[in-house]
């Protein structure tokens, strides 16, 4: 399926999104197709916004964020969410806000389909003052007081990986983040590669399959989907645009002019890439392969 | 900052890493003192080491010859609240009188002045870690009297120790700063001068808090940094001057 017609099929206004990655396999091509599809009052979760849910925020798609770091990781500040939460001038933004913990904890309670998990913190801290959502419970075995998130079910969850079969078998290897919590918490799923590999390539190393074809709704193939971000052993992360970040999201009208060339301005990924040659010379990865095992019996 | 911050830990601790001067701190010691420091980031890469000087807490280069790669639910559920980290480095906005840390806000929640960007695993690491270590430049604004929202609890907040809130930790024990360490008051909780950089007064640190300082009796000088620490940091570590300029450290987190 094309990225157009996933988005097309499966995010609709209003809906609760997430597109997760830690720093890893953050899928900006959907992103982007959102934004030309100008879907509209989105929840967007997520444990960590990054660029992709800044562009979203700026591009009008969000009226609420369930996140627990917001910032250009290793760089800064996202500046059209701080725009947002700040009141200068852009859309208000809701926030719901937890820690990373209370975020996996929200995904595993939503993928085991329980109503809340409990989780040993939040003691001290101001954040259940700032969310109400966070509460506590007593255990029924030691009487100890626990804090308690509540399950999130995203009702789209769109994952990157970086090989996957037609059926949607998605294998994962790097850093795994809490996709494959994020994915099981969902009502639909769409699985985004850089590969799409025949069954017997899945079989042959079933450990490293993340997310099962039977929780997925649709395998769109987008190579180099996830640049900026990277994706494991095919290309590295693009440090010099996270930093250039800072620079264009200060600015609203160089925000505007990002999205109007490289968003709205091309039809697709294609199109996307090609407005910047060179970068597989640039960030392709280097060989590194792993020994590979015996699964005989 | 980061040669100081480096010498607090000792061989085979595990520890979590931040990004920025924690990483470079870490990746020191390991090429020091502390041969088998096991460096573990929230991202899920244990046992990383990486070749080259990660960009984020999320670099690929964390993930290329590390000992396990796991889920960010293991790594707060198997690792962390299991207790088997035993320092976690902080950093912040605002560290306050007793060690509570502020990256949230400043300014009230609801409408804040400046919008930080919130705990990540901050709050649970000042929670769990055996001990945690801050490092933050000494500015008046940067330790408030009262941090504007705790993000990740120190010694007392709201009137309570840690004891009496159930927090497994025993939270920040030491802030290393651009000119002296200050020490958690073993019977108060709260931060204290207990050893200067050579050259710097008490008085220089003393303006750099916003709450009268109190200072240990018993107070020690702080080595300069050795030609070894130097020649790692800037000619192998961070060779590029990411996170180190000419006069000290760039950035904290």
């Amino acid at each position: 399926m094309t990225m157009k017609a996933a988005v097309a099929a499966f995010v609709h206004d209003g809906d609760v999104v997430v597109i997760e990655g830690f720093t890893h396999l953050i899928c900006f091509a959907a992103g982007h197709e959102i934004i030309r599809q100008q879907r509209r009052a989105l929840t967007l979760a997520r444990l960590t916004p990054d660029l992709i849910y800044d562009q979203m925020i700026a591009a009008g798609c969000a009226k609420k964020l369930v996140f627990s770091w917001a910032g250009n990781p290793g760089v800064g500040s996202l500046h059209a969410f701080r725009r947002a939460v700040e009141g200068k001038g852009a859309p208000p933004l809701e926030l719901e806000e937890y820690s990373h913990f209370g975020m996996v904890a929200r995904f595993s309670a939503g993928a085991a389909r329980l109503p809340f998990w409990a989780l040993r913190n939040y003691m001290g801290t101001d954040l259940p003052r700032a969310n109400p959502q966070i509460r506590s419970v007593t255990c029924p075995y030691t009487g100890e007081a626990l804090a308690t998130v509540p399950a999130l079910n995203p009702d789209v969850a769109i994952v990157h990986a970086q090989r996957a079969d037609a059926a949607g078998n998605a294998q994962i290897w790097g850093l795994v983040g809490v996709q494959k919590e994020a994915a099981f918490a969902s009502e639909r799923v769409v699985v985004v590669v850089e590969e799409l590999v025949d069954e017997h390539v899945i079989r042959s190393d079933p450990n490293r399959t993340v997310i099962p074809g039977m929780i997925v709704d649709a395998v769109v193939v987008e190579p180099w989907g996830a640049h900026p971000s990277y994706a494991q052993g095919y290309y590295d992360r693009d440090n010099a645009f996270y930093v250039a970040w800072e620079a264009i999201s200060r600015d609203p009208g160089e925000l505007r002019r990002y999205l109007d060339e490289f968003v709205y301005g091309v039809a697709d990924r294609q199109a996307y890439l090609a407005r910047q040659p060179g970068l597989a010379a640039r960030l392709g990865a280097k060989a590194r392969y792993s020994g590979g095992v015996n699964y005989g019996f | 900052m980061a040669a100081v911050a480096a010498r607090e830990l000792g061989d085979g601790e595990v520890v979590f890493v931040g990004i920025g001067l924690p990483n470079l701190a870490c990746n020191l010691a390991r090429g020091t003192h502390a041969p088998h420091l096991v460096l573990i980031y929230e991202s899920g890469a244990v046992g990383a080491v990486p070749e080259r000087l990660p960009v984020s807490i999320g670099d690929p280069a964390l993930v290329t010859g590390s000992l396990m790669v796991c889920g960010m639910a293991d790594v707060f559920q198997l690792f962390l609240q299991n207790g088997k980290i035993e320092v976690g480095f902080l950093g912040g906005a605002q560290v306050d009188r007793y060690g509570n840390i502020n990256t949230t806000v400043i300014g009230t929640y609801e409408r804040p002045t400046v919008r930080l960007p919130g705990s990540g695993g901050a709050a649970e690491i000042a929670i769990h870690a055996r001990r945690t270590l801050i490092v933050a430049k000494l500015h008046p604004r940067a330790f408030p009297e009262r941090v504007d929202f705790v993000t990740s609890p120190g010694q007392r907040t709201a009137g309570k120790s840690r004891r009496e809130l159930g927090m497994p930790g025993a939270g920040p024990l030491k802030v290393i700063t651009d000119g002296a360490i200050l020490e958690a008051d073993p019977g108060t909780g709260e931060l204290v001068l207990a050893a200067l950089y050579p050259g710097v007064g008490a008085d220089v640190v003393r303006a750099g808090v916003s709450w009268p300082l109190a200072s240990r009796p018993d107070l020690a000088t702080v080595p300069p940094p050795s030609p070894t620490e130097l020649r790692l940091l800037r000619e192998v570590l961070d060779p590029n001057g990411l996170f180190l300029t000419s006069t000290g450290d760039k950035r904290t987190e």
